[in-house]
């Protein structure tokens, strides 16, 4: 039944994956069981988008499912499911912008590849990004902007980073709308990806894993 | 008349353009009489592949001129004076080809007074010196669809509206049109317009239109006198993708995409109810303007957001119906395909040969001029990230691969990729200068 869940999920089916947890809760499976087959599944749905065979429709529908599952299990996956996290990553949509699609793939792709990601939304503040460094202490900071009104936003937030002192413990990407190399340079990030798939590699590089 | 003919009738017509009196317009010289129809004919002729004398340009940005000229996105939206004399000063000191008019931050008080939510503008959820942001939102409900299916004007009318605009609420209170039909029982269907709430909105609407003329008018006499000048506007109108139409607006990114999952067959009869309505909205925009030019800002259905079977399935078909609708009635589509595009091409690549104008971003538009060939004309695309970032050199640079490449056999206009805020104005100079040079045939 496990893997039976862990296709359906795969596969988009959604009525039949929540049909098979209830199942399974019914059986006495335990929620972190059905939870880890979950996790399982989350994982391929990640290397599909990877490999180009899953969109924006399917990592929505994914995330759709696995709230509606840690509903009817009454817990969630992070706590249920200890995995070893390769580390932290800090990630929101810069001041100024409200866009969050990207942004929201980007969580999601780290998420699945194993990082410890905290999103702080959209229109965040500076203020918000350099709390949020001190108190999560992330090894990774992604900025998220659509629109060429970012491009000073992020060169703005990054010299209030290095004012605070914490320039040297964070390695920062951008990414989104207009960003190119040219804006990284700009900015004074660390790494400009035109992917989700790019956010992942540099967290990797930086962080291992 | 057959479809081309009256494309080719719209132009005669701009090419003799009349002042409100309807007596000819009044050119400033015969220098600026002379640059208004070359113009005019070069953007066509490049459209429909026949030879012209250079690559055309133009500049499509969203707030730049008023950030050149000093003021704020929100100064333009409630002093039309203000807003114009920002885009006058842009055309005369950068000389596209062709402009595309001041009504980018549109009538600030209009909005106010209909409390519009859809969007965030300055004052509103923004700095006064951005650009305004979609809010989206789940504003039709997925038990919807067969309301809107069924009537979409009466779905829009009492459900989308008071949702969106915070002065529409006693549209919820109207019957539908359809029934007036009898003398016997006729009344009774007249009934809500007499109530406080229905009375208000039409007040707000009222008061809104009135609002609205005004800054129509600030716009037309922008339009008559940069044509006076010699810089035609030949935008005549807008309409969406009917995708875009219910994911942007009605349904949100999350919620249409959902909806390809759970309710496959009502997202598409939707799609297929919104059709005639968009080829409607741009023919009737044409007939009014007397412009064949049809802007279609094209967003979800771009690289990444959908499958190749996806697209084909649930953005392209009506796309599709919309480009040939409007085609037929002598309309020149113009998508901009915002983001990439790259794996849309040979998708695209069937349309009328000659009919359509294609805006491009972050495809790669030398692969784009060999998959479209002689059929599509291409509009695009130095980026604006190099318009504010990069050198004249960078620009120029860049002007000249893309007419190297992409200018060869016509079927090709220079112009930004992406509508830009900000940018170096010795940038957005050489983008026009340099294509006016090097873009010689």
């Amino acid at each position: 039944m496990r893997q039976k869940l862990i296709q359906a999920i795969v596969d988009m089916k959604e009525a039949e994956a929540l049909a098979l947890v209830n199942e399974m809760l019914n059986n006495g499976i335990k929620a972190m069981d059905v939870l880890s087959a979950v996790k399982e599944a989350m994982d391929i749905v990640g290397k599909k988008y990877e490999e180009g065979s899953f969109f924006l429709p399917e990592l929505i529908l994914a995330g759709e499912i696995l709230n509606q599952i840690s509903q009817l299990v009454k817990t969630n996956m992070r706590d249920a499911v200890k995995t070893d996290r390769h580390g932290k990553v800090l990630i929101g949509t810069v001041k100024g912008d409200i866009h969050d699609i990207g942004k929201d793939i980007v969580t999601f792709m780290l998420d699945v590849n194993g990082f410890d990601v905290m999103d702080l939304g959209v229109d965040v503040a500076p203020e918000k990004f350099i709390q949020a460094i001190k108190d999560f202490q992330p090894k990774v900071v992604g900025l998220s902007g659509f629109l060429t009104l970012a491009f000073d936003a992020m060169k703005d937030l990054i010299a209030e980073i290095d004012k605070a002192g914490l320039r040297d413990k964070v390695k920062i990407m951008i990414g989104g709308g207009q960003m190119d190399e040219q804006v990284k340079e700009y900015t004074g990030a660390d790494a400009y990806g035109k992917d989700a798939m790019s956010a992942v590699r540099f967290a990797k590089s930086w962080i291992g894993g | 008349m057959d479809s081309k003919q009256i494309t080719d009738a719209m132009f005669e017509k701009i090419l003799s353009p009349k002042d409100p009196q309807g007596n000819d317009l009044a050119f400033i010289s015969p220098e600026a009489k002379k640059q208004y129809q070359d113009n005019v004919t070069r953007f066509k002729n490049t459209i429909e592949f026949k030879k012209t004398d250079r690559v055309p340009v133009t500049v499509f940005p969203s707030m730049f001129p008023l950030a050149h000229a000093g003021i704020t996105v929100q100064e333009a939206m409630y002093d039309y004076d203000k807003c114009v004399s920002a885009c006058r000063k842009f055309v005369l000191e950068f000389q596209p080809d062709c402009q595309f008019g001041a009504a980018a931050p549109g009538p600030g008080k209009f909005y106010e007074i209909l409390d519009y939510k859809l969007y965030a503008w300055p004052g509103h959820g923004v700095e006064a010196d951005h650009s305004y942001q979609c809010l989206e939102s789940e504003y039709m409900k997925p038990e919807e669809y067969d309301l809107l299916i069924t009537d979409p004007s009466f779905y829009f009318r009492n459900f989308y509206l008071p949702r969106v605009f915070g002065a529409m609420g006693g549209f919820q209170m109207l019957p539908p049109l359809t029934g007036t039909l009898e003398m016997y029982g006729l009344a009774y269907n007249y009934i809500p317009y007499g109530l406080p709430p229905v009375q208000q909105t039409f007040k707000a609407l009222f008061d809104a239109g009135a609002e609205a003329l005004k800054w129509a008018g600030a716009m037309g006499a922008f339009d008559g006198e940069m044509a006076a000048s010699g810089y035609p506007n030949i935008l005549g109108g807008f309409t969406k993708a009917p995708f875009d139409t219910i994911g942007d607006t009605l349904r949100g990114t999350r919620g249409i995409m959902l909806d390809m999952f759970r309710r496959p067959e009502k997202l598409i009869q939707a799609l297929e109810a919104m059709t005639p309505i968009m080829i409607n909205m741009g023919i009737s925009a044409a007939r009014q303007t007397g412009n064949p030019l049809i802007f279609i800002p094209l967003h979800k259905g771009a690289d990444g957001f959908l499958s190749d079977e996806q697209f084909k399935k649930f953005y392209w078909p009506t796309l599709k119906q919309v480009i040939l609708g409007l085609i037929e009635a002598g309309c020149i589509p113009f998508p901009v395909a915002e983001g990439g595009y790259n794996t849309r091409l040979e998708v695209i690549k069937d349309l009328p040969a000659g009919r359509t104008l294609w805006m491009f971003d972050q495809t790669d538009i030398i692969k784009a001029k060999e998959i479209l060939k002689d059929r599509i004309c291409i509009l695009g695309n130095v980026p604006s990230a190099m318009l504010q970032l990069g050198t004249v050199e960078d620009v120029k640079d860049y002007v000249k691969k893309l007419i190297d490449n992409v200018g060869k056999g016509g079927g090709f206009i220079l112009s930004n990729g992406a509508f830009f805020d900000k940018a170096k104005a010795e940038n957005v100079k050489a983008m026009v200068d340099f294509t006016k040079e090097y873009g010689v045939y």
